[in-house]
């Protein structure tokens, strides 16, 4: 028979206001092995615990049940407790009155009667609980990156600094992400490329980085330090080990149309190409949509004009295989898709541009050669409309329901650069609302309102029509003065949503990681563990997390860095003791677990055993390996004969719990 | 007031805090000129209940609704209908006849569809 006590906790009012405590600690002193019940203010504090640690000491507890808050949110703390004072920490169960019942009900009758009844629950379960020991299992000091944007170059490159081995996953064939794609960064105007590429170059001559450029996640297997992953090295056609990136094979390359999805396919590039110039690693690619070689057999110049023999058109597609200690998702963003967006003629006019499309067009190294033309007639446009929250804030089914946080400062950031090189054109921004929450943001917005004359127009545009003449006839509204507009512009430029990657999805799938309703990895606590997922050993750094600006990735990542360099500094990592475990008698060899188990955690073993009549038989059984379990108790549902049962949520302890709800 | 205020709201059926302010309605709207209170104002001056000076307005009859504010609203708020609830309350209210076949001659357009005339009687006639 077991000694119980409990504790029932206040929360200060969060409980107590909904739940008669003082009640609920005296009719639970009541349940058979309850010789101990009380209530205090927060039994989380220090004064709180120590309650607890007298009351094991002075009454012998054996078991322990705490009504509070989630366990989630304390039953470590509370297992500490119990176990500073000699009780196994997993003799104690938390009931949980707050998350589950003050905080979603109104009626104190009512919350009190649940709150019982859930108290009731977790000493039931007190009742069949047996001292669990967790074991440990060791650390893999190596870390993988996925996504090598700035987020994963600034992870990759802080870890690396720690001393740890870590690989940067990319799926296309150089890093640097959306950043080397930017023309100048905001508030400063400091040029994307001139501190993007200088990471991108010490990341790939850091002994400690190993960059897969052209590669994709396609499995992982494991748990927190000891992951699995098999990477997927797409074929690129060229032996990456032998190519110097002279680009000779790019010059004589016939095909010369191919959409340039680095300039947002505002030009064109050859078959086999280099992304772009500062590219790392700096080693080209042969397209097989569009190489004649590889598409009909017929071509072969950029192999003879190769002096080091690079060009492989039967490379295949390679699978390695990599054990890391813990995984750092960088996956990042992309524009949405403006498709749906008839009103603002998008796909209508070539001079109807996106953000990052005018990031292009304004780059020195883009379509243009840096100066700005609109791209229909390549002539120099004289008036500029801006369109903010395309497919943010929205709640209709084309947009995204959130703020995209970073087009309010880089449409500023635009209009400003266009103001200083063209004081001739006349720029409108339309917007909602100004968000310019950010060191020197707002005086970064203000400026281009006041010294650069960029006309901020509270209001947004209704519908863009292209002319016959060539220009795009705007018509918006201004509502501080409230009246209609019409503006001829000779472009528009439409602040396009940000959205989570498209691989991010099929990515968390795998990682067993948790996802919002669109698509942004869900962070293990909003504030207070906000660079980690919710699932061990596997951080989350940069847009793939929310949208972001530059300085804030960067923050992330080297916040995520220090988390994953946390885990890998460790030698072991203590283990879950609440894993799955078969009663091989009982087994009878079906497989159903295995079959279900997310984790390859059991596997079949031919066990000797004793019949009654005193032979032998070999019998099928399941046999568990206690550190890959993660005791998500899959297994035990599946099992037909009830062998298999999962430490401390024992199908015993569960049926006890229910029959204490049902009494 | 408050029984106009709930009448309107009822018969829009959707919920005009939802407005985020952005104008694309009035920014959308054909008829814009000819109105004196326009899409957006609306929908702000029925959620603050001032519902009878639209009411009096001649904006609810010149909104053709053409729902181009309906199918562009980033917020599913529908300005379009929110109108309609207005001149619904109006209408239902005064049972004044706001087009007579008298009127007609002085008024056709020979571009102007005859679908549109017998609309133009559905909504403004008694």
């Amino acid at each position: 028979m077991q000694r119980i006590g409990v504790f029932v906790c206040h929360c200060g009012t969060n409980i107590a206001a909904t739940v008669d405590v003082k009640a609920v600690a005296e009719t639970l002193k009541n349940e058979s092995g309850v010789v101990f019940s009380t209530d205090y203010q927060y039994m989380c504090s220090e004064s709180g615990q120590n309650i607890i640690k007298d009351a094991i000491k002075e009454h012998k507890l054996t078991g322990v049940v705490v009504c509070s808050c989630s366990p989630r949110m304390h039953e470590a703390t509370f297992r500490k407790a119990v176990a500073s004072v000699g009780l196994n920490p997993y003799m104690l169960e938390v009931a949980n009155l707050r998350e589950q019942c003050s905080w979603i009900h109104k009626d104190i009758a009512t919350a009190t009667e649940k709150a019982v009844i859930l108290g009731r629950a977790a000493i039931a379960k007190v009742h069949l609980n047996a001292p669990l020991t967790a074991g440990e299992s060791p650390v893999v000091k190596r870390a993988l990156v996925i996504g090598g944007g700035i987020a994963g170059i600034q992870t990759a490159l802080d870890i690396a600094d720690a001393g740890f081995d870590v690989d940067i996953i990319e799926k296309e064939p150089t890093i640097g992400g959306k950043m080397a794609q930017i023309d100048k960064t905001f508030p400063t105007l400091d040029c994307a490329a001139c501190i993007l590429t200088p990471k991108m170059v010490e990341a790939a001559q850091n002994e400690k980085i190993h960059i897969h450029s052209f590669s994709e996640v396609a499995d992982v297997k494991g748990f927190v330090g000891n992951f699995t992953v098999t990477i997927k090295k797409k074929a690129r056609f060229v032996d990456e080990t032998k190519c110097t990136g002279c680009g000779l094979c790019t010059e004589k390359c016939p095909m010369k149309k191919v959409p340039n999805e680095f300039n947002m396919n505002l030009d064109n590039r050859t078959a086999v190409y280099i992304p772009f110039a500062q590219a790392v690693p700096k080693v080209a690619r042969i397209d097989p949509n569009y190489c004649l070689m590889l598409k009909n057999g017929k071509c072969g110049v950029c192999s003879k004009v190769c002096s080091v023999g690079a060009i492989d058109y039967k490379q295949q597609d390679k699978f390695i295989e990599e054990r890391y200690g813990a995984i750092v998702v960088a996956t990042g963003f992309n524009p949405i898709k403006l498709d749906k967006y008839d009103e603002f003629a998008y796909s209508l006019s070539p001079d109807v541009v996106t953000s990052l499309e005018l990031e292009r067009l304004m780059n020195a190294a883009g379509p243009n050669g840096g100066t700005l033309l609109r791209p229909s007639d390549k002539t120099h446009p004289h008036t500029i409309v801006f369109v903010q929250c395309v497919g943010s804030r929205c709640d209709d089914s084309k947009g995204k329901p959130y703020c995209s946080k970073i087009c309010c400062m880089y449409t500023a950031k635009h209009a400003m650069l266009i103001r200083e090189k063209y004081p001739d054109t006349e720029v409108y921004v339309f917007y909602i609302d100004v968000r310019t929450p950010g060191k020197n943001f707002d005086e970064f917005y203000r400026r281009a309102v006041e010294e650069y004359g960029v006309h901020y127009v509270k209001g947004m545009v209704g519908k863009v029509t292209p002319r016959t003449d060539g220009k795009l006839a705007v018509q918006a509204s201004d509502l501080l003065s409230n009246e209609q507009l019409h503006i001829d512009a000779d472009m528009v430029v439409l602040a396009a949503a940000i959205e989570p990657d498209k691989t991010a999805r099929p990515l968390a799938t795998m990682l067993t990681t948790q996802m919002d309703t669109n698509d942004f990895f869900t962070e293990a606590h909003p504030k207070l563990r906000p660079v980690e997922s919710a699932t061990a050993g596997i951080f989350l750094s940069g847009a793939c997390q929310g949208p972001k600006d530059i300085p804030e990735t960067v923050a992330q990542a080297s916040a995520a860095a220090a988390k994953a360099i946390g885990l890998l500094c460790k030698n072991s990592i203590t283990c879950n003791p609440c894993v799955a475990h078969s009663d091989e008698l009982m087994c009878n060899g079906c497989s159903s677990c295995e079959k279900v188990c997310p984790y390859g955690a059991i596997t079949y073993i031919d066990k000797e055993f004793r019949m009654p009549d005193r032979t032998t038989a070999i019998r099928r059984v399941a046999s568990v390996n206690p550190a890959v379990c993660q005791g998500c108790g899959a297994c035990t549902v599946a099992c037909p004969s009830g062998a298999m049962d999962l430490n401390g949520f024992s199908n015993s302890q569960i049926m006890a719990e229910v029959d204490a709800i049902c009494k | 007031m408050s029984n106009i205020k709930d009448a309107v709201l009822n018969s829009y059926g959707k919920n005009v805090r939802k407005c985020m302010k952005c104008g694309k309605c009035s920014a959308t709207c054909p008829s814009y000129d000819e109105m004196e209170y326009h899409p957006h104002q609306f929908v702000s001056m029925v959620e603050k209940g001032d519902i009878e000076t639209l009411m009096k307005s001649e904006s609810i009859f010149k909104c053709l609704t053409c729902y181009a504010c309906v199918e562009r609203c980033p917020r599913n708020v529908e300005p379009a209908r929110v109108i309609e609830a207005v001149r619904f309350a109006q209408l239902r209210k005064q049972g004044n006849n706001h087009l007579i076949p008298d009127m007609i001659p002085d008024m056709l357009d020979e571009d102007l569809p005859q679908q549109a005339i017998v609309t133009a009687f559905r909504k403004y006639a008694k």
